[in-house]
């Protein structure tokens, strides 16, 4: 073997185009799928594409949906999700999925084009500064200045993606950056340091043990956690730690999953449509332990009133997101997986002892948390006589039908709130939902994505009529790819959540809340080859659902007429309530 | 209360606009920013005052450290330190005024970096309340022109910011 000349004469190394280092660049990541419409600032690039088989492109009818792929992917699998969009309105069309993703610390890296060096920051055609626009709302973000740099670029981006609290980068490349003509050696660096980034990797000891002291002593203990127990894959080590103390366990929207929904111990979500028993629990807490979550404003209701009685422990990967909102007693920085793990191991130790009378007060607490529970305050009210279908049941005849084994994408509005309430998730990355940003639209491209990252599995967009119409071209994709994604609109004929709030704070002003323009959704979807269902009788409701789910190989449209007049409960009193203020139902609280 | 938060940032293109852009993401305000490369080309230092409350400033501080661009960052306010901001100010001088001026500007220990018929160009270098005390001390309506350059510092003693 020879020696190498120099660094960019290496006989060994390939000569590429810029086009070309990114596509091997991907390669090298174990990029399988990217998610992308071409365009002119990325015609190299789509041109170095055609020439591979490794990576798999699916093209979409609308870059947002692009990046709600890649993230339903990357939701379902834990690995980046990947999208290439072009310069301009391409770019600026990613911007709502970069910004879901962002809000729910999603790992995807966004490749996209820019206009040519040269021509940056003359107004020229497709010209956005995709840097600028997107930075509020990406974890990082490079513009590749040249193409040598491509490789090292990639390799920050979906480390910096995926490590940490993982969140979307912006990779923006110029054309004359791609340019096919001009070559360069590729070599793929196999890591790379970024001197001012280190995440934690683990929590400090003498936190975990003062927070055990503290969990040990309590007598009204809670477990609270949220999305980062997703994210940072710490399932095993929550149901550990709960088990082996037995304490009472509460998630939040994005945490659903992350301990199995059907567990005694479960006492369901918590927040503005949690539980009953999840919320009061929490408002009467001694000892709160937060996992992975981030006291949202959705969760707390009025900060000044929440859990009165708790001391907090917190743990969580972004020291920015401890005591931020709520006042922490102890804090503990670090990946909850290894966290919970450390708690775990120090729960068997002889010093790790509760006292008689303290597992005494622990069994008085979960006495007065059955009372809650017995209430059941998800308790579906239907008059016999009437066979009008309640969304909430649409959602258990689901769950039936898919024995509780789907993954379940949403969208957002009353239907994201009766799929969480009422299918209960046992395992982590089958509950897919906008929860950060609240994007409407994002469950049905979230769907496909999870979809082409398990072809086999059962994959289910709840959604309703009005989200459903904001990314509805992509049943045009799904043709192309085959993808059998089973969309169940819970089809009520307004914007059911907005037309709550209005019924409850506005006097029933519903301002712009309705559709009276809707498409028959049945021929929609025939047209583009698909199968569609209509059902409005709680008779048939599950034949129909049993039907559209045995047609493995399709994508089926299941229009669900539900009751029009149904509101989602519990919901928290606001503003100026707390945790245990709720509405039970129309005219009933706590 | 005021702080006065210094950085060390990679010195890239769109480095500074993170910083900056955080502020007004996050609803802080910046009342003061000043920035230039250090000795070590490949990085710039900043400095920035803000006004925060603990909890307000313990955000602010954890959101600037979490932006991959920024390697080092201090609460100077947090210690003892030495600040330091430079004003170019340009006063009507002229008559019996003209005296009097250069007087205030002795007392101050400014000096008159450029001299024309009926004004003077003052440099003073201070902290921000020796330089507003200029300003009241400067008679009314005799005020041209001010240029501020924001404030700057360096913690005291042997604890340094780098890398």
């Amino acid at each position: 073997m020879t020696e190498p000349v120099g660094e960019n004469q290496d006989p060994e190394l390939e000569q590429l185009s810029g086009a070309e280092l990114l596509i091997r660049s991907l390669q090298e990541e174990g990029v399988e799928y990217l998610f992308g419409y071409p365009g002119g600032a990325v015609l190299h690039i789509y041109d170095a594409l055609f020439k591979q088989n490794q990576i798999k492109h699916f093209l979409v009818r609308h870059e947002q949906a692009a990046t709600h792929m890649a993230d339903g992917y990357a939701r379902s699998t834990g690995s980046t999700g990947t999208v290439l969009v072009t310069s301009g309105p391409g770019a600026t069309n990613a911007i709502t999925g970069i910004a879901t993703a962002y809000m729910d610390s999603i790992p995807m890296v966004v490749i996209s084009g820019q206009v040519q060096s040269h021509l940056i920051g003359t107004d020229s055609f497709q010209e956005t500064d995709m840097v600028g626009i997107s930075r509020p709302i990406v974890k990082h973000s490079f513009l590749v200045r040249q193409a040598s740099e491509i490789p090292v670029v990639i390799k920050k981006a979906f480390y910096l993606a995926s490590s940490g609290r993982p969140g979307p980068v912006v990779v923006d490349i110029p054309k004359d950056i791609t340019n096919p003509l001009e070559l360069f050696p590729f070599e793929y660096p196999e890591q790379v340091a970024i001197r001012s980034y280190s995440p934690s990797s683990r929590g400090h000891t003498g936190q975990i043990k003062k927070a055990l002291q503290l969990l040990l002593k309590a007598e009204r203990p809670m477990i609270y956690f949220g999305g980062g127990v997703i994210q940072g894959n710490a399932t095993e080590g929550l149901i550990e730690v709960a088990r082996k103390l037995g304490y009472p366990v509460t998630s939040t929207l994005m945490g659903l999953g992350g301990y199995p929904g059907t567990d005694p111990q479960f006492l369901g979500m918590l927040g503005m449509h949690g539980t009953l028993e999840a919320n009061s629990a929490m408002h009467n807490c001694d000892v709160l332990i937060a996992a992975g979550a981030r006291f949202d404003d959705r969760v707390t209701n009025t900060v000044a009133k929440f859990c009165p009685y708790a001391k907090i422990i917190q743990i969580d990967i972004d020291p920015a997101s401890i005591a931020k909102n709520v006042a922490v007693d102890i804090p503990i920085v670090g990946p909850v997986d290894t966290v919970l793990e450390e708690f775990s191991r120090m729960l068997e130790n002889s010093d790790a002892q509760r006292t008689p009378q303290q597992k005494e007060a622990v069994s008085d607490w979960w006495v007065q948390i059955e009372n809650w529970r017995k209430q059941n305050c998800l308790k579906v009210n239907r008059s016999p006589d009437s066979s009008i279908i309640k969304p909430q049941e649409a959602v258990q005849a689901l769950f039936k039908v898919t024995k509780g084994d789907a993954f379940v994408t949403s969208d957002v509005g009353q239907h994201q709130m009766f799929a969480a309430l009422y299918y209960p998730f046992d395992l982590p990355r089958r509950w897919i939902n906008s929860g950060g940003l609240g994007t409407m639209g994002f469950g049905f491209p979230a769907a496909m994505g999870v979809q082409v990252a398990h072809p086999d599995a059962t994959v289910a967009c709840i959604t309703g009529e009005g989200s459903i119409q904001m990314n509805i071209q992509e049943l045009s994709t799904c043709s192309q790819y085959g993808l059998p994604v089973k969309i169940i609109n819970l089809n009520n004929g307004s914007l059911g959540m907005v037309k709550q709030w209005q019924d409850m704070q506005y006097e029933g002003r519903h301002s712009h809340s309705y559709m009276d323009s809707l498409p028959d959704f049945k021929q929609l979807v025939e047209s583009y080859g698909h199968v569609g269902f209509s059902v409005s009788k709680v008779e048939q409701l599950e034949d129909v659902l049993a039907e559209a789910f045995s047609l493995k190989d399709r994508l089926v449209f299941v229009d669900i007429l539900v009751d029009p007049d149904e509101h989602v409960y519990p919901m928290h009193v606001a503003p100026n309530g707390a945790m245990r203020d709720m509405w039970l139902a129309k005219g009933v609280r706590t | 209360m005021r702080r006065i938060v210094s950085l060390i940032l990679e010195n890239e293109a769109g480095s500074l606009s993170r910083v900056v852009g955080l502020f007004a993401q996050r609803n802080y305000n910046i009342e003061s920013l000043t920035v230039a490369v250090t000795e070590d080309p490949t990085l710039s230092r900043l400095t920035l005052t803000t006004n925060a409350s603990d909890t307000q400033i313990e955000q602010i501080t954890k959101q600037l450290n979490k932006l991959i661009e920024v390697v080092k960052l201090v609460d100077l306010t947090e210690g003892d330190h030495v600040e330091r901001e430079l004003m170019l100010i340009k006063i009507k001088a002229s008559g019996a005024q003209r005296a009097e001026v250069k007087r205030t500007v002795d007392i101050f220990r400014g000096q008159i970096v450029d001299v024309m018929p009926n004004s003077y160009l003052v440099q003073l270098i201070g902290t921000s309340e020796k330089l507003d005390a200029f300003l009241r001390a400067i008679a009314e309506g005799t005020i041209l022109e001010t240029v501020r350059s924001g404030v700057t510092g360096l913690g005291r003693g042997d604890k340094i910011l780098s890398l």
